[in-house]
């Protein structure tokens, strides 16, 4: 079947199985690799896109019903070639080794902190629980949202 | 994944035709977070799914002492939602514990209710809260209290054909509540989860009290003996405790891979405790 999906704000018409994933078509169909694939069952965070503006796992969406819904992956947040505040933050922390799990803690940490701008590193924590890192132990991962959160808030 | 058909009925009748013609061989797709792990594994092989989500079965509503919640309510809509802090804060304690973000953003009510995990902290909330759950069927409407519709480990009351469409809960505006769960990582199904609602008297002392549990056998349960121990007098600690270890005797449950029968058990007991306190405090500060 053919959906529309908006992708980046990008509108895009793929041809989709059904039984599809939204992981499937964004890698596969689409290549946009940045969305990774870890366990296809929602717990690792690794595939996390926005949609709608909420943290999805996209290994948990079937394709159709992502139709005409807005997508963001971490490319996303890219404007004009300059990466996001947010990106910088992880940057200057150094919060970034193997890089597999980066694009769902920047995509859950964004989207938590604009619904709770000035976060604090507690509620942070507990934002990213869902997000499986296992390089970082978390610590520079978490002091890069704290930034960042502290930025949203003086806004 | 396997190849089935999808079709997105547009209308309640509509929906109800297509799970009357294909009874077992169809599946319901709500939020997706319990089927589509069983299909990405091809536990699930179902020749058609029924994506429910463009139903009008959302939304939250307070009339005549009753709160109704449409089936496809979110469990982020329930922890985030303002009446319900307001008129049930219990079901939103409970809906912030379920999964992780990610699965709250598009998990539902309904999803969770007939999925119905023995360790699911919603079955165990509606059964606390005598919730009646709406049914929608090809021959008609029914409803079904929340204590007959689960009737074991992944089943329910619900026919193939059917639909559950939302659920009525009576208003406990003045009853204290409190949700407490142990689970092995967060995000991951309690290992035992415990609900507690108590009500208080103007002299203090307790007129009603529930305690509902979920991982402790192959459906949520009610706790009657722990309950009437708390009925008559104040919500004393001693008074508490000597009903979580009533709580404790009642229970019979199992171990599995993880944990050992008894360390379920003493869970039981901790949390009974834990959910009792902070329930009783509330309902004292609502006088």
């Amino acid at each position: 079947m053919r959906v529309s999906l908006h992708i980046n704000r990008r509108a895009r018409a793929v041809d989709v199985e059904p039984s599809s994933t939204l992981l499937d078509v964004l890698r596969d169909t689409l290549g946009i690799f940045d969305v990774k694939e870890g366990c296809g069952e929602g717990v690792c965070g690794a595939c996390t896109v926005l949609l709608d503006g909420r943290p999805v796992s996209s290994c948990l969406v079937l394709a159709p019903t992502a139709a005409h819904r807005a997508i963001v992956t971490v490319r996303g947040l890219e404007d004009d070639g300059e990466l996001h505040p947010l990106q910088q933050a992880f940057l200057r922390h150094g919060a970034v080794q193997c890089g597999f799990c980066t694009p769902g803690m920047l995509l859950t940490g964004l989207a938590f902190i604009e619904r709770h701008p000035g976060a604090d590193r507690e509620a942070l924590r507990h934002a990213i629980e869902g997000n499986l890192c296992r390089c970082t132990g978390y610590a520079k991962i978490l002091d890069a949202l704290e930034d960042y959160a502290r930025e949203s808030k003086r806004g | 994944m396997h190849a089935f058909d999808y079709v997105a009925p547009r209308s309640l009748d509509e929906a109800l035709g297509v799970l009357a013609e294909h009874g077992e061989e169809a599946k319901v797709l709500a939020g997706g977070q319990s089927l589509i792990p069983l299909l990405n594994y091809r536990l699930a092989k179902p020749r058609v799914v029924v994506d429910i989500n463009g139903l009008p079965l959302d939304g939250l509503s307070v009339a005549k002492g009753r709160l109704r919640l449409g089936a496809l309510t979110r469990h982020a809509a329930l922890e985030e939602s303002l009446e319900l802090a307001r008129y049930c804060p219990v079901l939103r304690e409970a809906a912030a514990l379920i999964g992780n973000v990610r699965v709250r953003t598009l998990g539902t009510l309904g999803g969770s209710l007939t999925y119905a995990d023995p360790a699911g902290e919603l079955p165990m909330v509606m059964l606390a809260l005598d919730a009646e759950l709406a049914i929608a069927g090809h021959a008609g409407r029914r409803t079904v209290a929340a204590g007959d519709f689960f009737t074991g480990p992944l089943t329910t009351a619900l026919a193939a054909d059917e639909l559950l469409i939302g659920v009525e809960i009576p208003m406990t505006r003045d009853m204290g509540g409190a949700v407490e769960e142990v689970s092995r990582r967060a995000g991951d199904f309690a290992i035992v989860a415990a609900t507690a609602l108590v009500r208080v008297d103007r002299r203090g002392r307790v007129d009603d009290a529930r305690l509902a549990f979920a991982g402790v056998g192959p459906k949520p349960v009610r706790i009657a003996a722990a309950e009437e121990l708390l009925v008559g007098s104040e919500p004393t600690s001693d008074r508490i405790a000597e009903a979580a270890d009533a709580a404790r005797a009642a229970v019979a449950p199992e171990a599995d891979a993880f944990v050992s029968a008894a360390y379920r058990r003493l869970l039981v007991g901790v949390l009974a405790r834990r959910a009792l306190a902070r329930a009783a405090a509330r309902a004292l500060a609502v006088h």
